[in-house]
């Protein structure tokens, strides 16, 4: 008996992600544990284990499909001594036997559920070959592009399974779940309003056009619904850092070798001390209340290639400079290759963006939804200060601005909150209590 | 006993028989019962028959402009009876040609009367033959596609008299070549016989309850066509209603009431009868099964399934919009339904009406107002035949072809035309439809020339400001 070997979802709300490269070919030997493919999803590339043993029998996806649907056949397994060029057959013969859950479930290796018939074909993109070609009307897919439906999820009514207006409109009234809503829209940003160029305005020759990858697509869909969504305010203000990195200087001399603590991590710190200072901040909206999270996990945010992505340093407020500062280094760097596990990438409660590297002097950020606010970090550079005695002195000085989210923060919160995160950056020696 | 049939379909207009061939190509033992001539009121005495006459109409009309195309005719006549002979020949060479149809499909033709009763799985139908004679069949399933017939007001004297006052089955046989006509109504089968009897030189009057002739049409070609009716001569109140009518002696005289609520009585040689139909309903036995009938017209569902089971009913004789390709339409579903196919249910969406008056019309889907009514913010383009090669070429230049689209989606909402072969023309726009194209492959197509096809493009290009011959 043949095995499917489906694609993973690699996290609980994962629908398609792209088949990034496999690492076997057709008539390979894979053993239980094996790793076979490479699956790119929003922000991380996973690799694929084999779960039976048997031959591979038949690649069905290509390598660099995108838009791969979860639990959708990517590859057949042949079992000991089954023949290989007879199981094509048995695969198309296969889906009336068992129909098996095909829930997805957050688990890195492939579950060998079966696809009913119909929809192995249509949820099978390969690239390059007609197999992905989605049979719709040109109104159809028109309305689907305002609307933000995605028609690889539609089956088609018309002739043919073709896809018509009526099943796109279905599909656009449909009540989605609320987990969802923001996140199934068909253009990537989730923007009602189809966005390419007229042709008749920028000559498809005058430019080139690169694909939207998964990083891509979930920083559009995430940022524009935020955005749109969530009723933001800045608050600014300006932090003395020479204690600070008088501070940081002491801890670096007396740290053992290869322990180095940045600028960063002890704004992850001082952070994460003003989350559980000013509790009312560490908050998230939802539909059914106000959540007030217990722990601080610091959502930093990483430029990568191709995109942006935001590790989470968890219990921040529980962790020493130390800790923090080697977990930061390896979150980094396992980002920047893309390597991150969804769940190093997820559940933070409030995000730090920090371009004082690059000279910024003061910058507002995009609300990382369901975090209640986000703090984007200015250079710290040395200004004329009025001190208290009316004379004026150089200082180091850094701009930060919070940026919050209105629905569960007021201004006096969060001014009350940059108070405390001013305080523990200006006396680091505070966050030693 | 009689054979034992899948399917009998009691009606042979355009629902019944091409239903039948459907069935029969499923592997339906079919049969079908008539009790006149093969291919219902259609053939016989409807779209046929009436098209042969405008026909007449049409040369006739041709022949005395001749001059226009530097032709010379002269003593241009005709021959009421030679016309009406045309005509009743094509009716029943086409009634011939379901006759071979039916044979070539092995449907078996039952002739005679046919109604429904109680049976087993499904009802049985019982068959009155021309002798009186009754049989019974119980097939598997039946179906009722009995069609309709004009609407009469039996209590203001508006019923075929056998001398005045005509339907438009007897409008088509016409004894005399009336001096003077009225036609109460002005839809699609008014408005053909006012230009057909206008065309021959009849003193035409339209009386229209509503405020407008064709009052289904786009607003904008309505009042179009109202324009060149008046050019041609047609007299015609809207808003008006007829209270009465009395038969005189040679004449017959109508009680008029206008806009302003004031009767006029004027006299009438003919009066033609069109407001509308009602389905052929009565003596079917459907009060003895329980059949659900509203005002006429049998209740089904989106496959013609009536409320008793194997009992099933198409066409006219359910509900609007009366006309022959949405009967055959229905027929062929509902028998892909009853072999266990999986057809699409009915849809009234994209059903084309054309009318045969000079000049014509046609129309899909919504008019302007009713496509803003549904509450689309549209885009309506609008070319002239007096932009088209072709048109003036033929002599044709007055018309107009009209688009509405929804701006948001591109979706072509309805097309509206008035002229020449527009009813020829209108095709184009119901594909389009049925295929969901948008303005972009409208526009995209390439569209013959030199055709009046090209103005089906133009008012396209019109819609999207891109216009070229105006």
């Amino acid at each position: 008996m043949a095995i499917n070997i489906t694609m993973p979802a690699l996290s609980p709300t994962m629908e398609e992600g792209k088949l990034a490269k496999w690492l076997v070919k057709e008539g390979d030997d894979v053993a239980s544990g094996d790793i076979i493919a490479e699956i790119e999803t929003d922000k991380a590339t996973m690799e694929v284990e084999a779960v039976d043993e048997g031959k591979i029998a038949k690649i069905l996806v290509e390598a660099g499909a995108e838009g791969v649907k979860v639990n959708s056949v990517i590859a057949v397994l042949a079992e000991d001594g089954e023949d290989v060029s007879s199981v094509e057959v048995a695969e198309e013969s296969s889906p009336k036997s068992e129909a098996t859950d095909s829930k997805s479930e957050a688990s890195p290796t492939p579950t060998p559920t079966e696809q009913p018939k119909e929809e192995a074909p249509k949820a099978v993109p390969s690239a390059g070959s007609g197999a992905d070609r989605i049979k719709a009307s040109p109104l159809a897919r028109r309305i689907a592009a305002q609307k933000g439906v995605d028609l690889k999820s539609l089956k088609g009514s018309g002739p043919h399974g073709r896809i018509i207006k009526k099943d796109v409109e279905a599909a656009a009234s449909a009540p989605k779940p609320a987990a969802a809503a923001t996140a199934s829209a068909g253009s990537p940003d989730g923007l009602i309003l189809p966005q390419v160029l007229d042709d008749r305005i920028y000559d498809p020759e005058s430019y080139e056009l690169v694909p939207l990858d998964g990083m891509r697509k979930t920083v559009a869909k995430r940022l524009t619904t935020s955005f749109m969504q969530v009723p933001h305010f800045p608050l600014e203000v300006d932090i003395q850092l020479d204690k600070l990195l008088a501070a940081r200087a002491g801890i670096n001399a007396a740290a053992p070798e290869g322990v180095k603590v940045s600028v960063n991590d002890m704004l992850i710190k001082a952070s994460a001390l003003a989350l559980m200072a000013e509790s009312d901040c560490n908050s998230s909206y939802t539909d059914n209340g106000i959540a007030y999270h217990k722990s601080a996990n610091i959502s930093v945010a990483v430029a990568i290639d191709g995109g942006l992505i935001t590790p989470v340093i968890r219990d921040a407020q529980t962790k020493g400079l130390r800790e923090i500062s080697e977990e930061m280094k390896d979150l980094a760097t396992r980002a920047r290759d893309r390597k991150l596990k969804p769940q190093e990438y997820t559940g933070g409660t409030f995000s730090i963006s920090n371009l004082g590297m690059f000279g910024i002097k003061s910058f507002g950020s995009i609300i990382n939804p369901p975090e209640g606010m986000i703090m984007s970090v200015g250079g710290g550079e040395k200004r004329a200060v009025v001190l208290d005695d009316g004379s004026l002195a150089a200082r180091t000085v850094m701009s930060v601005t919070l940026t919050c989210d209105h629905r569960v923060i007021g201004g006096a919160e969060g001014a009350k909150w940059l108070q405390a995160f001013k305080r523990f950056v200006e006396t680091p020696e505070a966050m030693l209590l | 006993m009689a054979e034992n049939f899948d399917l009998i379909i009691v009606g042979t207009g355009p629902g019944g028989y091409v239903a039948a061939i459907r069935a029969s190509q499923l592997g339906l033992k079919t049969a079908v019962v008539e009790r006149d001539a093969l291919g219902g009121v259609c053939l016989n005495w409807g779209c046929i028959p009436t098209k042969a006459l405008l026909r007449s109409a049409e040369v006739f009309h041709q022949m005395k402009n001749a001059s226009a195309y530097g032709l010379k005719v002269e003593g241009v006549s005709f021959d009421l009876e030679a016309v009406v002979k045309r005509s009743r020949q094509i009716a029943g060479q086409l009634s011939g040609g379901v006759k071979h149809l039916m044979k070539k499909n092995k449907i078996s033709v039952i002739e005679g009367e046919g109604r429904v009763a109680k049976g087993g799985a499904a009802p049985k139908v019982i068959v009155k033959g021309k002798n009186g004679k009754e049989t019974s069949y119980q097939p598997k399933n039946v179906m009722l596609a009995t069609g309709a017939r004009a609407r009469t007001i039996p209590a203001a004297g508006l019923e075929p008299d056998g001398k005045f006052i005509w339907t438009a089955k007897e409008a088509m046989v016409p004894d005399t070549m009336p001096g003077k006509l009225l036609v109460i109504g002005s839809g699609a089968i008014g408005i053909e016989f006012a230009s057909f009897y206008n065309a021959l030189g009849s003193d035409v009057t339209v009386v229209e309850m509503m405020d407008r002739v064709l009052p289904v049409e786009d607003e904008e070609i309505s009042g179009m066509a109202l324009k060149s009716f008046q050019k041609q001569g047609m007299k015609v109140l809207t808003g008006t209603s007829v209270e009465s009518v009395k038969p005189g002696k040679d004449q017959i005289s109508a009680t008029i009431k206008g806009k302003d609520g004031k009767t006029t009585t004027e006299t009438y040689d003919r009066i033609v009868l069109a407001i509308g139909i009602v389905g052929n309903v009565e003596n079917l036995g459907l009060e003895d099964l329980g059949v659900k009938v509203d005002r006429t017209h049998v209740v089904v569902d989106g496959f013609g399934a009536t409320n008793v089971k194997g009992l099933y009913a198409i066409g006219d004789l359910t509900g609007p919009p009366w006309l022959a390709h949405k009967a055959s339409h229905e027929g062929v579903v509902c028998v892909e339904k009853i072999a266990g196919k999986n057809p699409h249910a009915f849809e009234t969406w994209n059903i084309p009406g054309c009318t045969y008056c000079h000049p014509q019309v046609a129309s899909v889907g919504l008019t302007e107002a009713k496509a803003k009514e549904a509450g689309h913010t549209v885009k309506v383009g609008k070319f002239p035949f007096i932009g088209n090669g072709k048109a003036i070429a033929l002599g044709e230049p007055e018309g107009m072809i009209k688009t509405v689209f929804d701006a948001k989606t591109g979706e072509l909402l309805g097309a509206h035309m008035i002229g020449a072969e527009v009813t020829e023309l209108i095709q184009g726009y119901v594909v389009a439809r049925q295929g969901e194209l948008t303005e972009a492959e409208l526009m995209e197509t390439v569209f013959p020339h030199p055709t009046l096809s090209e103005m089906m493009h133009e008012s396209v290009l019109e819609a999207y400001d891109r216009v070229m011959h105006i």
